[in-house]
Protein backbone atom coordinates (compact mmCIF):
# COMPACT_ATOMS: atom_id res chain seq x y z
CA UNK A 1 0.00 0.00 0.00
CA UNK A 2 1.30 2.97 -1.06
CA UNK A 3 1.62 5.52 2.11
CA UNK A 4 3.17 8.94 0.93
CA UNK A 5 3.00 9.97 -2.36
CA UNK A 6 4.14 13.24 -3.97
CA UNK A 7 3.83 14.17 -7.57
CA UNK A 8 5.31 16.89 -9.56
CA UNK A 9 6.62 19.08 -6.80
CA UNK A 10 8.37 22.18 -7.81
CA UNK A 11 9.59 25.06 -5.74
CA UNK A 12 11.63 27.91 -6.60
CA UNK A 13 13.73 30.34 -4.76
CA UNK A 14 14.29 33.79 -6.99
CA UNK A 15 16.29 32.34 -9.79
CA UNK A 16 17.02 28.77 -8.42
CA UNK A 17 14.60 25.45 -9.00
CA UNK A 18 15.17 23.57 -5.77
CA UNK A 19 12.60 21.32 -6.83
CA UNK A 20 11.58 20.82 -10.38
CA UNK A 21 9.08 18.18 -10.76
CA UNK A 22 9.90 16.09 -8.27
CA UNK A 23 7.14 12.73 -8.09
CA UNK A 24 8.08 9.92 -4.78
CA UNK A 25 6.27 7.70 -3.36
CA UNK A 26 6.55 5.56 -0.24
CA UNK A 27 5.12 1.78 0.59
CA UNK A 28 4.19 0.72 3.93
CA UNK A 29 6.88 -0.12 5.87
CA UNK A 30 10.04 0.50 2.98
CA UNK A 31 13.23 2.58 4.29
CA UNK A 32 13.84 4.09 1.31
CA UNK A 33 17.36 6.43 1.34
CA UNK A 34 17.65 9.53 -0.83
CA UNK A 35 21.18 10.77 -2.44
CA UNK A 36 22.57 13.14 -4.38
CA UNK A 37 25.05 16.46 -4.19
CA UNK A 38 24.33 18.95 -2.07
CA UNK A 39 22.07 21.71 -3.28
CA UNK A 40 20.52 18.94 -4.99
CA UNK A 41 16.68 19.63 -3.74
CA UNK A 42 17.04 16.84 -0.63
CA UNK A 43 16.23 18.86 2.18
CA UNK A 44 13.57 21.39 0.15
CA UNK A 45 12.05 18.64 -0.59
CA UNK A 46 11.58 17.36 3.03
CA UNK A 47 10.76 20.86 3.97
CA UNK A 48 7.73 20.68 1.15
CA UNK A 49 6.56 17.48 2.56
CA UNK A 50 6.41 18.65 6.17
CA UNK A 51 5.12 21.80 5.12
CA UNK A 52 7.73 24.33 5.82
CA UNK A 53 7.66 25.28 2.44
CA UNK A 54 4.37 25.31 0.50
CA UNK A 55 5.00 24.28 -3.17
CA UNK A 56 4.73 26.02 -6.53
CA UNK A 57 3.22 23.13 -7.81
CA UNK A 58 2.63 19.36 -7.15
CA UNK A 59 0.73 17.73 -4.60
CA UNK A 60 1.31 15.32 -1.73
CA UNK A 61 -0.80 12.91 -0.22
CA UNK A 62 -0.62 10.74 3.04
CA UNK A 63 -2.78 7.87 2.68
CA UNK A 64 -4.67 9.57 -0.50
CA UNK A 65 -5.48 12.41 1.83
CA UNK A 66 -4.26 15.41 0.37
CA UNK A 67 -1.80 17.13 2.11
CA UNK A 68 -0.69 20.14 -0.14
CA UNK A 69 -0.41 23.26 1.62
CA UNK A 70 -1.13 22.34 5.24
CA UNK A 71 0.87 23.85 8.15
CA UNK A 72 3.63 21.61 9.82
CA UNK A 73 1.43 20.99 12.45
CA UNK A 74 -1.55 19.65 10.91
CA UNK A 75 1.09 17.04 8.87
CA UNK A 76 2.90 16.24 12.00
CA UNK A 77 -0.67 14.97 13.25
CA UNK A 78 -1.59 13.09 10.16
CA UNK A 79 1.56 11.18 10.52
CA UNK A 80 5.07 12.14 9.65
CA UNK A 81 7.54 12.86 12.08
CA UNK A 82 11.52 14.44 11.24
CA UNK A 83 14.44 15.06 12.13
CA UNK A 84 16.58 18.27 10.67
CA UNK A 85 19.92 18.48 9.34
CA UNK A 86 21.51 21.07 11.60
CA UNK A 87 20.14 19.63 14.59
CA UNK A 88 16.98 21.52 16.00
CA UNK A 89 16.10 20.80 19.43
CA UNK A 90 14.81 22.50 22.40
CA UNK A 91 17.95 23.32 23.46
CA UNK A 92 17.03 25.00 27.35
CA UNK A 93 14.63 21.77 27.97
CA UNK A 94 15.90 19.28 29.42
CA UNK A 95 15.81 15.78 27.44
CA UNK A 96 12.47 14.54 28.94
CA UNK A 97 10.45 17.96 28.05
CA UNK A 98 12.25 17.75 24.37
CA UNK A 99 10.66 14.67 23.80
CA UNK A 100 7.83 15.65 25.78
CA UNK A 101 6.93 18.45 23.81
CA UNK A 102 6.41 16.03 20.92
CA UNK A 103 3.47 14.38 22.95
CA UNK A 104 1.40 17.45 23.21
CA UNK A 105 -1.27 16.37 20.30
CA UNK A 106 -1.83 13.33 22.11
CA UNK A 107 -2.22 15.04 25.76
CA UNK A 108 -5.57 14.29 27.28
CA UNK A 109 -5.90 17.23 29.74
CA UNK A 110 -7.25 21.34 29.05
CA UNK A 111 -5.28 23.79 30.17
CA UNK A 112 -8.07 24.52 32.77
CA UNK A 113 -7.37 21.20 34.44
CA UNK A 114 -3.34 22.25 34.30
CA UNK A 115 -4.08 25.45 36.17
CA UNK A 116 -6.47 24.08 38.56
CA UNK A 117 -4.11 21.03 39.04
CA UNK A 118 -7.15 18.64 38.51
CA UNK A 119 -7.08 14.61 39.03
CA UNK A 120 -6.90 14.72 35.34
CA UNK A 121 -3.87 16.82 34.74
CA UNK A 122 -1.92 14.49 37.47
CA UNK A 123 -3.26 11.22 35.24
CA UNK A 124 -2.03 12.92 31.82
CA UNK A 125 0.87 13.83 33.14
CA UNK A 126 1.89 10.50 34.62
CA UNK A 127 0.50 8.69 31.38
CA UNK A 128 2.87 11.23 29.22
CA UNK A 129 5.89 10.61 31.35
CA UNK A 130 5.61 6.93 31.01
CA UNK A 131 5.85 7.01 27.39
CA UNK A 132 8.42 9.69 27.52
CA UNK A 133 10.91 7.38 29.41
CA UNK A 134 10.05 4.64 27.53
CA UNK A 135 11.08 6.02 24.85
CA UNK A 136 13.93 7.38 26.22
CA UNK A 137 15.12 3.70 27.63
CA UNK A 138 14.77 2.58 24.61
CA UNK A 139 17.48 5.16 23.13
CA UNK A 140 19.63 4.71 26.38
CA UNK A 141 18.65 8.25 27.10
CA UNK A 142 16.70 7.86 30.89
CA UNK A 143 19.96 8.56 32.76
CA UNK A 144 20.39 12.23 31.29
CA UNK A 145 16.71 12.53 31.27
CA UNK A 146 17.42 16.36 33.89
CA UNK A 147 19.53 17.65 31.64
CA UNK A 148 19.42 20.47 28.97
CA UNK A 149 19.35 19.35 25.57
CA UNK A 150 22.44 21.81 24.56
CA UNK A 151 24.34 19.94 27.30
CA UNK A 152 24.49 16.66 25.47
CA UNK A 153 27.17 15.27 23.08
CA UNK A 154 26.50 15.65 19.66
CA UNK A 155 25.68 11.81 19.09
CA UNK A 156 23.01 12.01 22.11
CA UNK A 157 21.65 15.14 20.32
CA UNK A 158 21.51 13.03 17.44
CA UNK A 159 19.01 10.55 19.20
CA UNK A 160 17.02 12.71 21.36
CA UNK A 161 15.85 14.38 18.07
CA UNK A 162 15.04 10.79 16.57
CA UNK A 163 13.27 9.73 20.08
CA UNK A 164 11.39 13.70 19.93
CA UNK A 165 10.36 12.69 16.41
CA UNK A 166 9.01 9.29 17.28
CA UNK A 167 6.80 11.15 20.01
CA UNK A 168 4.68 12.26 17.86
CA UNK A 169 3.77 8.63 17.26
CA UNK A 170 4.40 8.76 13.29
CA UNK A 171 3.79 6.48 10.69
CA UNK A 172 6.38 7.56 8.31
CA UNK A 173 9.80 9.39 9.73
CA UNK A 174 12.13 11.45 7.72
CA UNK A 175 15.28 11.74 8.76
CA UNK A 176 17.62 14.74 7.40
CA UNK A 177 21.46 13.22 7.45
CA UNK A 178 21.16 10.73 10.93
CA UNK A 179 24.99 9.94 10.83
CA UNK A 180 26.33 13.31 9.53
CA UNK A 181 29.26 13.69 12.25
CA UNK A 182 29.27 10.20 13.23
CA UNK A 183 32.45 7.82 13.83
CA UNK A 184 32.28 4.97 12.18
CA UNK A 185 31.28 2.81 15.07
CA UNK A 186 28.74 5.10 15.59
CA UNK A 187 27.27 4.89 12.16
CA UNK A 188 27.22 0.64 12.58
CA UNK A 189 25.00 1.25 15.89
CA UNK A 190 22.64 3.85 14.30
CA UNK A 191 22.02 1.29 11.00
CA UNK A 192 21.47 -1.12 13.67
CA UNK A 193 19.13 1.03 15.76
CA UNK A 194 16.75 2.59 12.58
CA UNK A 195 16.36 -0.94 11.48
CA UNK A 196 15.26 -1.34 15.22
CA UNK A 197 12.88 1.39 15.86
CA UNK A 198 11.49 0.27 12.39
CA UNK A 199 10.10 -2.98 13.40
CA UNK A 200 9.31 -1.97 16.79
CA UNK A 201 7.64 1.29 15.90
CA UNK A 202 5.87 -0.31 12.40
CA UNK A 203 7.62 2.60 10.55
CA UNK A 204 8.04 3.91 6.76
CA UNK A 205 11.29 5.87 6.42
CA UNK A 206 12.65 8.18 4.46
CA UNK A 207 15.99 9.02 4.78
CA UNK A 208 18.48 11.78 3.29
CA UNK A 209 22.32 10.50 4.00
CA UNK A 210 25.71 11.12 2.62
CA UNK A 211 27.53 7.88 4.06
CA UNK A 212 27.03 5.22 1.41
CA UNK A 213 28.14 2.56 3.93
CA UNK A 214 24.49 3.22 5.81
CA UNK A 215 22.25 4.10 3.02
CA UNK A 216 23.68 1.23 0.83
CA UNK A 217 23.47 -1.41 4.06
CA UNK A 218 20.19 -0.54 5.14
CA UNK A 219 17.92 0.72 2.49
CA UNK A 220 16.03 -1.45 0.25
CA UNK A 221 15.56 1.62 -2.01
CA UNK A 222 17.19 4.96 -3.42
CA UNK A 223 15.92 7.85 -5.25
CA UNK A 224 19.11 9.76 -6.27
CA UNK A 225 18.22 13.74 -6.78
CA UNK A 226 20.71 15.90 -8.82
CA UNK A 227 19.39 19.88 -9.64
CA UNK A 228 16.08 19.59 -7.98
CA UNK A 229 15.20 16.05 -10.29
CA UNK A 230 14.98 13.02 -9.01
CA UNK A 231 18.01 11.31 -11.92
CA UNK A 232 17.52 7.93 -10.71
CA UNK A 233 15.55 4.90 -8.45
CA UNK A 234 16.31 1.73 -7.72
CA UNK A 235 18.11 -0.66 -5.55
CA UNK A 236 21.13 -0.04 -4.10
CA UNK A 237 23.06 -2.33 -6.68
CA UNK A 238 21.08 -0.53 -9.23
CA UNK A 239 22.03 2.77 -8.17
CA UNK A 240 25.91 1.66 -7.59
CA UNK A 241 26.19 0.68 -11.55
CA UNK A 242 24.04 3.67 -12.80
CA UNK A 243 25.86 6.00 -15.06
CA UNK A 244 24.10 8.76 -14.43
CA UNK A 245 24.47 8.50 -10.85
CA UNK A 246 28.41 7.79 -10.78
CA UNK A 247 28.60 10.98 -12.97
CA UNK A 248 26.93 13.36 -11.14
CA UNK A 249 27.47 12.42 -7.36
CA UNK A 250 29.44 8.48 -6.46
CA UNK A 251 32.35 9.11 -8.65
CA UNK A 252 34.39 6.60 -10.22
CA UNK A 253 35.63 4.85 -7.66
CA UNK A 254 32.48 3.96 -5.76
CA UNK A 255 31.54 0.78 -7.83
CA UNK A 256 34.30 -0.76 -6.03
CA UNK A 257 32.92 -0.62 -2.52
CA UNK A 258 32.56 2.37 0.56
CA UNK B 1 -12.54 18.77 45.44
CA UNK B 2 -9.34 17.33 45.35
CA UNK B 3 -8.79 19.63 42.49
CA UNK B 4 -8.70 22.83 44.47
CA UNK B 5 -5.83 21.30 46.86
CA UNK B 6 -2.81 22.10 45.34
CA UNK B 7 -4.16 25.64 44.28
CA UNK B 8 -5.48 26.20 48.16
CA UNK B 9 -2.22 25.49 49.40
CA UNK B 10 -0.24 27.72 47.20
CA UNK B 11 -2.20 30.44 47.84
CA UNK B 12 -2.33 29.80 52.05
CA UNK B 13 0.45 31.89 52.66
CA UNK B 14 -0.54 34.43 50.42
CA UNK B 15 -3.78 34.77 52.13
CA UNK B 16 -2.08 34.56 55.65
CA UNK B 17 0.63 37.65 54.30
CA UNK B 18 -2.41 39.75 53.03
CA UNK B 19 -4.25 39.24 56.29
CA UNK B 20 -1.29 40.34 58.69
CA UNK B 21 -0.49 43.32 56.23
CA UNK B 22 -4.30 44.54 56.33
CA UNK B 23 -3.99 44.01 59.92
CA UNK B 24 -0.71 45.59 60.59
CA UNK B 25 -1.69 48.91 58.18
CA UNK B 26 -5.29 49.07 59.98
CA UNK B 27 -3.13 49.11 63.33
CA UNK B 28 -0.92 51.73 62.24
CA UNK B 29 2.10 49.59 62.61
CA UNK B 30 3.25 50.37 59.32
CA UNK B 31 3.68 54.15 57.39
CA UNK B 32 0.70 53.89 54.27
CA UNK B 33 2.86 55.23 52.33
CA UNK B 34 5.12 52.11 52.03
CA UNK B 35 2.04 50.06 51.78
CA UNK B 36 0.87 51.91 49.01
CA UNK B 37 4.66 51.26 47.28
CA UNK B 38 4.21 47.52 48.67
CA UNK B 39 1.02 47.07 46.91
CA UNK B 40 2.54 48.96 43.73
CA UNK B 41 5.10 46.41 43.74
CA UNK B 42 2.34 43.49 43.92
CA UNK B 43 0.62 44.92 40.72
CA UNK B 44 3.98 46.12 38.63
CA UNK B 45 4.58 41.63 39.46
CA UNK B 46 1.19 40.53 38.23
CA UNK B 47 2.20 42.61 35.10
CA UNK B 48 5.48 41.66 34.43
CA UNK B 49 4.73 38.15 34.93
CA UNK B 50 2.15 38.53 32.23
CA UNK B 51 5.06 39.95 30.06
CA UNK B 52 7.03 37.39 31.09
CA UNK B 53 4.76 34.95 29.48
CA UNK B 54 5.03 36.69 26.78
CA UNK B 55 8.64 37.17 26.18
CA UNK B 56 10.24 34.59 28.83
CA UNK B 57 8.08 32.01 28.01
CA UNK B 58 6.99 32.30 24.36
CA UNK B 59 9.49 34.44 23.03
CA UNK B 60 7.47 37.33 21.99
CA UNK B 61 9.23 40.47 21.84
CA UNK B 62 6.67 43.22 22.71
CA UNK B 63 6.79 46.61 23.69
CA UNK B 64 3.47 47.54 24.13
CA UNK B 65 2.99 46.26 27.12
CA UNK B 66 1.56 49.42 28.77
CA UNK B 67 -0.55 49.53 26.76
CA UNK B 68 -2.58 46.49 27.96
CA UNK B 69 -1.96 47.87 30.99
CA UNK B 70 -3.50 51.29 30.17
CA UNK B 71 -6.84 49.48 28.35
CA UNK B 72 -7.36 47.38 31.92
CA UNK B 73 -6.57 50.69 33.79
CA UNK B 74 -9.16 52.26 31.75
CA UNK B 75 -11.87 50.20 31.29
CA UNK B 76 -11.63 48.98 34.34
CA UNK B 77 -12.00 52.69 35.98
CA UNK B 78 -14.82 53.16 33.93
CA UNK B 79 -16.90 50.85 34.87
CA UNK B 80 -16.54 51.12 38.22
CA UNK B 81 -17.10 54.86 37.95
CA UNK B 82 -20.18 54.60 35.98
CA UNK B 83 -22.15 51.65 37.72
CA UNK B 84 -20.15 50.71 40.08
CA UNK B 85 -20.50 52.34 43.40
CA UNK B 86 -18.11 50.95 46.32
CA UNK B 87 -19.62 47.41 45.79
CA UNK B 88 -16.20 45.51 46.37
CA UNK B 89 -18.04 42.60 44.26
CA UNK B 90 -18.57 44.49 41.12
CA UNK B 91 -15.37 45.78 41.74
CA UNK B 92 -13.84 42.15 41.08
CA UNK B 93 -15.97 42.58 38.00
CA UNK B 94 -14.43 45.23 36.62
CA UNK B 95 -10.81 44.03 37.04
CA UNK B 96 -11.84 41.14 35.37
CA UNK B 97 -13.47 43.25 32.60
CA UNK B 98 -10.53 45.24 32.26
CA UNK B 99 -8.04 42.04 31.75
CA UNK B 100 -10.21 40.25 29.41
CA UNK B 101 -10.88 44.50 27.36
CA UNK B 102 -6.86 43.85 26.87
CA UNK B 103 -7.23 40.20 26.06
CA UNK B 104 -9.50 40.90 23.42
CA UNK B 105 -7.53 43.98 22.04
CA UNK B 106 -4.32 41.45 21.88
CA UNK B 107 -6.20 38.87 20.16
CA UNK B 108 -7.03 41.64 17.65
CA UNK B 109 -3.46 43.37 17.42
CA UNK B 110 -2.20 39.45 17.41
CA UNK B 111 -4.56 38.59 14.23
CA UNK B 112 -1.45 40.32 12.09
CA UNK B 113 1.07 40.88 14.20
CA UNK B 114 2.22 37.67 15.62
CA UNK B 115 2.25 36.65 11.82
CA UNK B 116 6.34 38.63 12.42
CA UNK B 117 8.88 37.47 13.88
CA UNK B 118 11.18 38.71 16.94
CA UNK B 119 11.98 42.22 15.98
CA UNK B 120 9.24 43.13 13.59
CA UNK B 121 7.03 42.07 16.27
CA UNK B 122 8.79 44.29 18.42
CA UNK B 123 8.42 47.53 16.11
CA UNK B 124 4.70 46.71 15.59
CA UNK B 125 3.82 46.34 19.22
CA UNK B 126 5.73 49.36 19.42
CA UNK B 127 3.17 51.34 17.24
CA UNK B 128 0.41 49.88 18.44
CA UNK B 129 1.40 51.01 22.00
CA UNK B 130 1.74 54.53 20.32
CA UNK B 131 -1.04 54.48 18.89
CA UNK B 132 -3.01 53.85 21.98
CA UNK B 133 -1.32 56.60 24.06
CA UNK B 134 -2.76 59.18 21.32
CA UNK B 135 -5.90 57.14 21.76
CA UNK B 136 -6.09 57.40 25.87
CA UNK B 137 -4.78 61.12 25.00
CA UNK B 138 -8.14 62.05 23.39
CA UNK B 139 -9.80 59.51 24.78
CA UNK B 140 -12.30 62.42 26.52
CA UNK B 141 -13.53 63.25 22.87
CA UNK B 142 -15.73 60.31 22.85
CA UNK B 143 -15.96 59.40 26.55
CA UNK B 144 -15.62 62.28 28.66
CA UNK B 145 -15.12 60.13 31.73
CA UNK B 146 -12.00 59.41 30.51
CA UNK B 147 -10.66 62.78 31.41
CA UNK B 148 -8.32 62.67 27.98
CA UNK B 149 -4.84 64.20 28.10
CA UNK B 150 -6.03 66.39 31.68
CA UNK B 151 -6.24 62.67 33.12
CA UNK B 152 -8.98 60.66 35.02
CA UNK B 153 -10.30 61.43 38.22
CA UNK B 154 -12.77 60.46 40.64
CA UNK B 155 -11.70 56.96 40.48
CA UNK B 156 -12.65 54.83 44.16
CA UNK B 157 -9.90 54.15 46.01
CA UNK B 158 -10.76 50.28 45.84
CA UNK B 159 -7.50 48.37 45.67
CA UNK B 160 -6.35 47.23 49.61
CA UNK B 161 -3.53 45.16 50.74
CA UNK B 162 -5.27 42.00 50.42
CA UNK B 163 -6.41 42.76 47.01
CA UNK B 164 -2.60 43.58 45.52
CA UNK B 165 -1.48 40.50 47.59
CA UNK B 166 -4.30 37.95 46.37
CA UNK B 167 -3.61 38.80 42.58
CA UNK B 168 -0.29 38.52 42.70
CA UNK B 169 -0.57 35.03 44.62
CA UNK B 170 -3.08 34.01 41.92
CA UNK B 171 -1.22 35.31 39.02
CA UNK B 172 2.04 33.22 40.68
CA UNK B 173 -0.30 30.35 40.66
CA UNK B 174 -1.54 30.44 37.07
CA UNK B 175 1.68 31.06 36.06
CA UNK B 176 3.67 28.18 37.87
CA UNK B 177 0.89 25.69 36.88
CA UNK B 178 0.42 26.45 33.35
CA UNK B 179 4.22 26.47 32.17
CA UNK B 180 4.69 23.48 34.65
CA UNK B 181 2.05 21.87 31.53
CA UNK B 182 2.04 20.61 28.16
CA UNK B 183 0.74 23.50 27.22
CA UNK B 184 3.78 25.20 29.00
CA UNK B 185 5.81 23.14 27.13
CA UNK B 186 4.30 24.09 24.12
CA UNK B 187 4.83 27.44 24.59
CA UNK B 188 8.42 26.73 25.28
CA UNK B 189 9.39 25.04 22.79
CA UNK B 190 8.14 27.94 20.06
CA UNK B 191 10.57 30.30 21.96
CA UNK B 192 13.26 27.65 21.73
CA UNK B 193 12.48 26.73 17.79
CA UNK B 194 10.05 27.35 16.26
CA UNK B 195 10.39 25.44 12.79
CA UNK B 196 10.91 22.78 15.13
CA UNK B 197 7.93 23.20 17.48
CA UNK B 198 5.86 23.42 14.16
CA UNK B 199 7.06 20.04 13.12
CA UNK B 200 6.73 18.25 16.43
CA UNK B 201 2.51 18.65 15.85
CA UNK B 202 2.49 22.12 18.01
CA UNK B 203 0.19 24.72 16.24
CA UNK B 204 2.53 27.47 16.74
CA UNK B 205 0.46 30.34 15.55
CA UNK B 206 -2.43 29.63 17.92
CA UNK B 207 -0.18 29.02 20.94
CA UNK B 208 1.46 32.05 20.34
CA UNK B 209 -1.72 33.87 20.28
CA UNK B 210 -2.41 32.08 23.32
CA UNK B 211 1.01 32.98 25.33
CA UNK B 212 0.20 37.19 23.67
CA UNK B 213 -3.29 37.16 25.03
CA UNK B 214 -2.81 35.50 28.51
CA UNK B 215 0.12 37.71 29.00
CA UNK B 216 -1.78 41.11 28.09
CA UNK B 217 -5.04 40.03 30.42
CA UNK B 218 -2.63 39.64 33.60
CA UNK B 219 -1.31 43.49 31.92
CA UNK B 220 -5.36 44.33 31.58
CA UNK B 221 -5.93 43.09 35.75
CA UNK B 222 -2.59 44.81 36.90
CA UNK B 223 -3.96 47.83 35.47
CA UNK B 224 -7.49 48.01 37.42
CA UNK B 225 -5.87 47.93 40.10
CA UNK B 226 -2.98 50.53 39.78
CA UNK B 227 -6.18 52.96 38.65
CA UNK B 228 -8.21 51.97 41.98
CA UNK B 229 -4.93 52.04 43.73
CA UNK B 230 -3.90 56.07 42.89
CA UNK B 231 -7.35 56.61 42.06
CA UNK B 232 -6.13 58.95 39.40
CA UNK B 233 -5.07 57.86 35.62
CA UNK B 234 -2.68 60.31 33.15
CA UNK B 235 -2.03 59.11 29.86
CA UNK B 236 1.72 59.53 30.56
CA UNK B 237 1.28 56.60 32.77
CA UNK B 238 1.13 54.08 29.92
CA UNK B 239 3.65 55.28 27.13
CA UNK B 240 6.01 53.79 25.51
CA UNK B 241 8.53 54.57 28.70
CA UNK B 242 6.19 52.29 30.97
CA UNK B 243 6.59 49.26 28.46
CA UNK B 244 10.44 49.38 28.94
CA UNK B 245 10.11 49.67 32.41
CA UNK B 246 8.29 46.54 33.22
CA UNK B 247 11.10 44.93 30.30
CA UNK B 248 13.25 46.16 32.22
CA UNK B 249 12.61 44.20 34.93
CA UNK B 250 11.68 40.70 33.43
CA UNK B 251 15.36 41.23 31.48
CA UNK B 252 16.51 42.19 34.86
CA UNK B 253 14.85 39.00 36.80
CA UNK B 254 15.56 36.43 34.09
CA UNK B 255 13.90 35.76 30.79
CA UNK B 256 11.27 32.65 31.52
CA UNK B 257 12.06 33.09 35.41
CA UNK B 258 8.99 33.94 37.77
CA UNK B 259 10.93 33.98 41.12
CA UNK B 260 13.58 37.08 39.13
CA UNK B 261 10.13 38.30 38.23
CA UNK B 262 8.73 38.87 41.14
CA UNK B 263 12.27 39.95 42.92
CA UNK B 264 13.13 42.47 40.17
CA UNK B 265 9.48 43.88 40.56
CA UNK B 266 9.91 44.87 44.37
CA UNK B 267 13.52 46.02 43.66
CA UNK B 268 12.41 48.06 40.89
CA UNK B 269 9.82 49.80 42.99
CA UNK B 270 11.30 49.95 46.21
CA UNK B 271 14.52 51.34 44.31
CA UNK B 272 12.75 53.91 42.86
CA UNK B 273 10.79 54.79 46.13
CA UNK B 274 13.92 54.22 48.19
CA UNK B 275 16.20 56.43 46.18
CA UNK B 276 13.09 59.54 46.92
CA UNK B 277 13.94 59.39 50.47
CA UNK B 278 17.82 58.85 50.51
CA UNK B 279 18.94 61.48 47.46
CA UNK B 280 18.71 65.06 49.09
CA UNK B 281 16.10 67.29 47.98
CA UNK B 282 16.78 68.61 45.10
CA UNK B 283 19.08 65.68 43.83
CA UNK B 284 16.55 63.28 43.25
CA UNK B 285 17.08 62.83 39.21
CA UNK B 286 20.32 61.65 40.08
CA UNK B 287 17.71 58.32 40.45
CA UNK B 288 17.64 57.81 36.88
CA UNK B 289 21.91 58.00 36.60
CA UNK B 290 21.88 55.62 39.11
CA UNK B 291 19.74 52.99 38.10
CA UNK B 292 20.80 52.86 35.02
CA UNK B 293 24.48 52.18 35.73
CA UNK B 294 22.68 49.81 37.72
CA UNK B 295 21.38 48.30 35.28
CA UNK B 296 24.48 48.09 33.23
CA UNK B 297 26.84 46.50 36.26
CA UNK B 298 23.61 43.95 36.60
CA UNK B 299 22.94 42.60 32.74
CA UNK B 300 27.34 42.65 32.31
CA UNK B 301 27.42 40.70 35.67
CA UNK B 302 24.17 38.33 35.30
CA UNK B 303 23.62 38.73 31.80
CA UNK B 304 20.99 35.75 32.33
CA UNK B 305 19.22 37.78 34.71
CA UNK B 306 19.41 37.74 38.44
CA UNK B 307 17.88 34.22 39.07
CA UNK B 308 19.39 32.38 35.81
CA UNK B 309 17.29 29.09 36.34
CA UNK B 310 16.56 28.72 39.57
CA UNK B 311 13.35 29.19 40.79
CA UNK B 312 11.70 29.77 44.80
CA UNK B 313 10.67 25.93 45.94
CA UNK B 314 7.03 27.35 45.23
CA UNK B 315 7.52 28.13 41.70
CA UNK B 316 9.43 24.98 40.80
CA UNK B 317 7.48 22.15 38.52
CA UNK B 318 5.30 19.26 40.33
CA UNK B 319 8.64 16.90 42.26
CA UNK B 320 8.87 13.50 40.03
Amino acid sequence: MILLEAHGLAKRFGGINALNGVDLHLREGELVGMIGPNGSGKTTLFNVITGIYRPDRGSVAVEGKPITGLPPHRISRLGIARTFQNIRLFKNLSVMDNVGTACHSHVRYGPVSAVCRAERFYEGERELRDKVLDLLSLFSLQDRRGELAKNLPYGDQRRLEIARALASEPKILLLDEPAAGMNPSEVGKLMEFILEIRDRHRLTILLIEHQMRLVMGICERLVVMDFGEVIARGTPQEIRSDPRVIEAYLGQDSSKGN
Amino acid sequence: MKALLQPARFLAPFAVAAASGTFLAAAGAVNPYWIQIFQLACITAVSALGLNVIYGFTGLFSLGHAAFYGIGAYTAAFLMKSYGGDSQLFFLASLLAGGAGAALVAWLVGLPALRLTSDYLGIATLGFGIIMKVLFDNADSFLPQLGGARGMTGIAKMTGFAWAVMFLGVSLLAVRNLIHSSYGRALLSIREDEVAAGSMGIDTFRYKMAGFVIGCSFAGLAGGLYAHLYVFLHPSNFDFFKSVDVLIIVVLGGLGNMSGTLIASFGWIFLLEGLRVILPPGYIELRWVLIPVLLIVTMLQRPQGLFGIREFPLLRGDPE
